[in-house]
């Protein structure tokens, strides 16, 4: 019995030694020694084609199989559910009730009416039916299917084919492409930490800086490649300079690999525990980056004054930072905090827009956890993002930070297509400050009691 | 294999909302997107705070109010057929609808928009808008931008316009009346996109 089954196991053990031989030699040479050097061989690119066309078809697929069952397909709604009316004033709409309900001469009897509340009644539950902010708190929703049954509302049993298919994509993305970008994330990281502790070593200078923007630069290529992420940089020349600072709208905490794959840009955060803080103590090793510890996180003026003494030394590279304070959806821009914008130094915009057909990069923070997020970010089937870099802006004579601050947040959402927010990004987790309650009442109390007091005079 | 709310089934007492409620299918899967929406922590009802996680909501000066309109009575929980038949008064009014007699009133006629307008004012259902109640509206309106003396005045007018019988309160008719040439339909509708 043993004599049969010992050149078996032979057999079987030379397999696996080969397969793994040649699965890391592909790794090397297709993957890791491009990332190093930058350079691509258009693998992604094509990729991405074929699974665009996939796509079509299993769309079509659906819609026709969803027609033939006579089912109501169910076509997510990606703006509106109720038709808004174009925002006409507080006193316009107010006015216009009024005007169908009495004959009375309009001017004289601007005064309350009972049928004001008709104006806030409307308003309250038009918010309650569909409102701007939440919607930018979820993922968006696709009009056309890209085989994730997460991203999907009318799967059902609709043909053979587009089972199989999904089936075959499932077994794809988690049985090769997962383990594949598993290993590449923990060569790229593993990688960061040890070759930025070595340099560390190095004394300053020239060669210090040389070498640490290189490991850096080589380390989140293999992460950018750990992730399938295809990324088209546009307008390269307004790339940021020392001295200054980058902002950038904020979807995930990818974001911070896709902008730094391509330039060397000085972190900013809060030092963290585990892992994180293992990455960010090796990384602060090989050139200045700025951690704070989690009680100067509270102290504004600390934390403004580290700031500007990083970027007036011209040494250094240029801080990277997002404004928004948290993570959205990517269709909207909210608002800036106006605290980087204070500083006086140079900022350079930079607007990030992820194509959702490929795999949603936005991370719920509720919802999924870090290690969850990546889990699902590493089993969906690329990350397709444009980079613009826009020129450099300046605060201008007369413009306080929060002007600046919208200027730029425009400009952003301008070149990105991102609908432009007014609202507060922590409105995620915190309630509306009261001001916009006020700011209704008085514009309603300025009709009313605006009138009375012309009446009192006359 | 997969799940989702593609068919009236999956919405709780669909058919019987939609005969209710007058919503097409359409309309009432999307409401229910948007109930499942709100209910972040996935109980199958809405409570106050869910309301409240609507920005917009809490920049509207009357917006407790009509949060407080979806719960019935005694109630913390709204289901979603009381979210729908709240919001169904919110439908445009059909022009040419023809009614059996039997059938009850929608909730989307002149009648029962008015009604729920009023409720809004008439907090405690008595049936009449009293002077108090009419200034707590009123407070909230207009908040702190208004004086003591303003507000009495600006709610005395308002009663002797309308209160008739002058028991110093307004009562569901005296309000109707008062309202007869507001083109309620319009003011208090709200159009589904399609």
């Amino acid at each position: 019995m043993e004599l049969f089954f010992n050149p078996f196991d032979n057999l079987l053990c030379i397999l696996l030694g080969i397969s793994f031989t040649v699965w890391f030699t592909l790794l090397l040479v297709f993957i890791i020694v491009p990332a190093i050097f930058g350079v691509s061989f258009g693998i992604r690119r094509l990729y991405m084609k074929t699974l665009l066309k996939i796509f079509e078809w299993a769309t079509l697929r659906l819609e026709r199989g969803a027609k033939e069952k006579n089912h109501h397909l169910y076509k997510p709604y990606s703006n509106a559910i109720i038709a808004r009316e174009p925002t006409t004033s507080l006193e316009e709409e107010i006015k216009e009730i009024r005007r169908s309900g009495s004959n009375k001469d309009l001017d004289s009897a601007s005064e309350f009416e009972m049928s004001d509340i008709f104006y806030f009644a409307r308003r309250g539950v038009e918010s309650i039916m569909d409102d701007e902010v939440t919607k930018r708190f979820s993922a968006e929703e696709l009009e056309s299917w890209n085989l994730l049954t997460r991203s999907n509302y009318n799967f059902h049993y609709i043909s053979l084919r587009l089972t199989v298919l999904w089936g075959l994509g499932l077994l794809i993305r988690y049985g090769i492409l997962l383990p594949l970008r598993v290993t590449l994330a923990f060569t790229g990281v593993g990688l960061l930490v040890f070759l930025t502790s070595l340099i560390g070593l190095l004394p300053n200078g020239r060669m210090k800086s040389f070498l640490s923007e290189k490991v850096h630069l080589m380390c989140y290529r293999i992460c950018v490649r750990a992730l399938t992420a295809i990324i088209t940089y546009h307008d390269s020349e307004n790339k940021p300079k020392n001295g200054g600072i980058c902002v950038a709208n904020h979807t995930s905490p990818i974001d911070v690999i896709i902008l730094a794959s391509d330039g060397c840009y000085a972190m900013v955060g809060q030092i963290h525990g585990g892992l994180m803080g293992v990455i960010q103590r090796s990384m602060v090793k090989a050139c200045p980056h700025v951690w704070f510890e989690r009680s100067e996180v509270k102290d504004r003026h600390l934390v403004a004054k580290r700031l500007s003494d990083h970027v007036q030394d011209k040494t250094k590279l240029p801080i990277l930072i997002f404004p928004e304070g948290t993570c959205i959806n990517n269709t909207s821009v909210m608002m800036f905090k106006k605290g980087s914008f204070d500083i006086g130094a140079t900022v350079y915009p930079v607007a990030i827009k992820y194509d959702p057909r490929f795999g949603d990069a936005f991370w719920n923070s509720s919802k999924f956890g870090m290690v969850n997020y990546l889990l699902r970010m590493m089993s969906s089937w690329a990350i397709v993002c444009s980079v613009w870099y826009l020129p450099p802006m300046s605060r201008e004579e007369g413009e306080d930070a929060v002007q600046f601050a919208n200027r730029v947040k425009a400009a952003i959402a301008r070149k990105g297509g991102l609908v432009d927010l007014l609202w507060d990004g922590g409105l995620k987790r915190e309630k509306v400050k009261d001001t916009f309650k006020e700011e209704q009442q008085k514009l309603y109390s300025k009709m009313l009691v605006g009138t009375q007091e012309d009446r009192s005079r006359s | 294999m997969g799940s989702s709310s593609s068919s009236l089934n999956n919405v709780p007492d669909g058919q019987q909302l939609m005969q209710e409620t007058g919503f097409s299918a359409a309309h009432l899967l999307r409401l229910y997107e948007r109930f499942k929406f709100l209910d972040k922590d996935n109980r199958g009802h809405l409570r106050s705070e869910d309301f409240e996680a609507v920005p917009e909501l809490s920049e509207n000066p009357i917006g407790d109010r009509i949060v407080g309109a979806f719960f019935l009575p005694g109630q913390e929980t709204v289901d979603f057929s009381s979210f729908v038949r709240v919001l169904a008064h919110f439908r445009p009014t059909e022009k040419n609808r023809t009614r059996a007699g039997a059938q009850p009133e929608p909730a989307n006629s002149r009648n029962r928009k008015l009604k729920f307008a009023f409720r809004l004012y008439d907090r405690d259902r008595d049936g009449k808008i009293s002077r108090t109640e009419l200034l707590q509206v009123l407070r909230e309106m207009l908040g702190m931008q208004v004086t003591e003396e303003q507000l009495q005045s600006i709610a005395d007018r308002a009663i002797q316009e309308a209160d008739l019988d002058k028991d110093d309160a307004i009562s569901f008719d005296e309000f109707r009346k008062s309202l007869e040439k507001v083109n309620i339909d319009h003011k208090m509708s709200i159009r589904f996109l399609e």
